[in-house]
């Protein structure tokens, strides 16, 4: 199943994400975090603006690629793929 | 009698509470967190803060254990085909008579929240919140949902119903210079008020637009800038784009409006049907960003004059308040306690706050000073604490 790994900074206001392996099935970077948002009520808030796009200072990557599109979340998650969850550094 | 002063900060969330010996900080609250304002419920004593996360969106913090603990609430969105016009910082060739160009169209985000505001007693649940870009949301159920006023939305002056379709009409809502941090330049709602006799009955205050007024609960908005002058535009007595910092009521008499605006200070004593201008320059009176009105003297009024927009702090080194008893006709300016060399402090438009007697203001500096005398002497309750942007008795 993919993995799910991200800042440290998510586990303050997610301490029920923090120090164990996140696992999901494997399918679209929207289903992934959908799936976080399951374990932990209200995180996709924390990624996702009003509308579902990937908020202005955050970045996701697959593996070594960066997501591509962030608006509706489309890019294919393989089942041995890592997804990570980082802030940008363009704002904060 | 307030028991606490909540103050929102570049750093979190600071609470004063009032003890026998005096007014005492807790350890901060919402830690490393912006907090760009935050305010107690009278009605049930719940605390908000609305953080501003750089990464993570705004989002609004409740607490119902006086501070001790906090929760998200649900966030504040805009609804699906929720839309508005893009606006444009003037670039030096902007020519504000040239005909518009081809509207474009952004979804909507929330940005900010830059301000709550609390229904009255016979309404209780009802909250509401000022968003940037100029979104006014209300809830029913003590801030658990949200849903967005589509009449002030999708306001005429704003381009009409964009739900629907393309824009039937020019937007004259222009943006605030805060909403550049977000990398845009859309417009922002920092002060609402509440008509204590009229639940229905409201107004708000956008910057950049100006003020406008509902009798029927947020079904119709009508414009209320009769009066106001800008000196930025080619007809200084426009409808619309003016520039409001911030707008309050007597809460006591609701029908005396005060006015902070970028190009002075101006006082309404008929519900905003008409606005007069108050400034004094002479004495200081013009520029400035926050302003409070007392709760039972609809004529009396604090300002705190700030050198104008270019430098945008005390004047002449030296930190004053001022106070007019007369609907602005004359100003008293108060010093005392107050330092009065080598002060550069700017206090932003929610950074003032009067209860009672007591008046407390907090600057970017990160001072905050506290006057029980109506702000005829003043002393300091702390020096160094991060940049202030709102104080609010609770």
């Amino acid at each position: 199943m993919p993995t799910v790994e991200m800042t440290d900074h998510l586990y303050r206001y997610f301490p029920q994400l923090a120090k164990q392996t996140i696992t999901v099935p494997a399918g679209s970077v929207a289903e992934v975090l959908q799936a976080v948002n399951d374990i932990a009520p209200g995180f996709s808030d924390y990624i996702l603006d009003d509308h579902g796009a990937v908020r202005r200072h955050v970045h996701l990557a697959i593996n070594e690629s960066m997501v591509i599109d962030r608006k509706t979340l489309s890019d294919y998650v393989l089942e041995d793929h890592t997804v990570y969850i980082f802030q940008a550094l363009t704002g904060g | 009698m307030a028991k606490m002063i909540l103050l929102g900060t570049r750093k979190g969330t600071v609470i004063f509470d009032q003890t026998d010996a005096g007014w005492h900080p807790r350890p901060i609250l919402h830690a490393g967190i912006p907090v760009c304002y935050a305010a107690r419920d009278p009605r049930d004593g719940t605390l908000w803060a609305s953080l501003d996360h750089g990464h993570w969106g705004c989002k609004l913090s409740r607490s119902r254990d006086r501070g001790m603990s906090w929760e998200d609430v649900t966030s504040i969105k805009f609804p699906e085909g929720a839309r508005h016009i893009v606006s444009y910082m003037p670039t030096p060739d902007f020519d504000p008579e040239a005909p518009t160009a081809q509207a474009e169209y952004a979804d909507a985000i929330v940005l900010k929240i830059w301000q709550i505001a609390f229904g009255p007693a016979d309404q209780p649940g009802r909250l509401y919140a000022g968003t940037i870009p100029g979104g006014l949301f209300i809830s029913n159920d003590g801030g658990d949902n949200w849903e967005l006023n589509r009449p002030l939305w999708n306001h005429e002056s704003r381009g009409g119903d964009l739900f629907v379709g393309d824009a039937t009409s020019e937007n004259v809502w222009n943006g605030t210079p805060a909403s550049i941090d977000y990398g845009v330049f859309e417009p922002g709602i920092h002060s609402i008020m509440i008509d204590p006799r009229d639940q229905h009955h409201l107004y708000v205050a956008v910057s950049t637009a100006g003020v406008l007024e509902t009798r029927d609960g947020g079904e119709s908005w009508q414009s209320r800038n009769k009066g106001m002058r800008m000196e930025y535009m080619p007809d200084p007595e426009a409808e619309w784009g003016h520039d409001p910092h911030f707008v309050t009521q007597s809460s006591g008499q609701p029908d005396h409006l005060w006015q902070q605006n970028h190009c002075g200070v101006f006082y309404s004593d008929n519900g905003a049907q008409s606005w007069q201008k108050v400034s004094q320059p002479d004495v200081g009176v013009h520029f400035g960003f926050p302003i409070a009105a007392d709760a039972k003297d609809g004529k009396t009024a604090w300002v705190i004059p700030a050198q104008a927009d270019a430098e945008r702090m005390a004047i002449d080194g030296g930190l004053c308040v001022a106070r007019t008893c007369d609907g602005g006709q004359s100003w008293q300016i108060l010093r005392k306690g107050l330092p009065q060399q080598n002060t550069y402090d700017i206090v932003l438009r929610h950074g003032l706050d009067v209860s009672d007697d007591c008046l407390c203001f907090g600057s970017t500096t990160g001072n905050l000073y506290l006057s029980e005398d109506r702000g005829e002497s003043w002393q300091c309750l702390a020096n160094n604490l991060p940049p202030i942007y709102s104080v609010r008795f609770g």
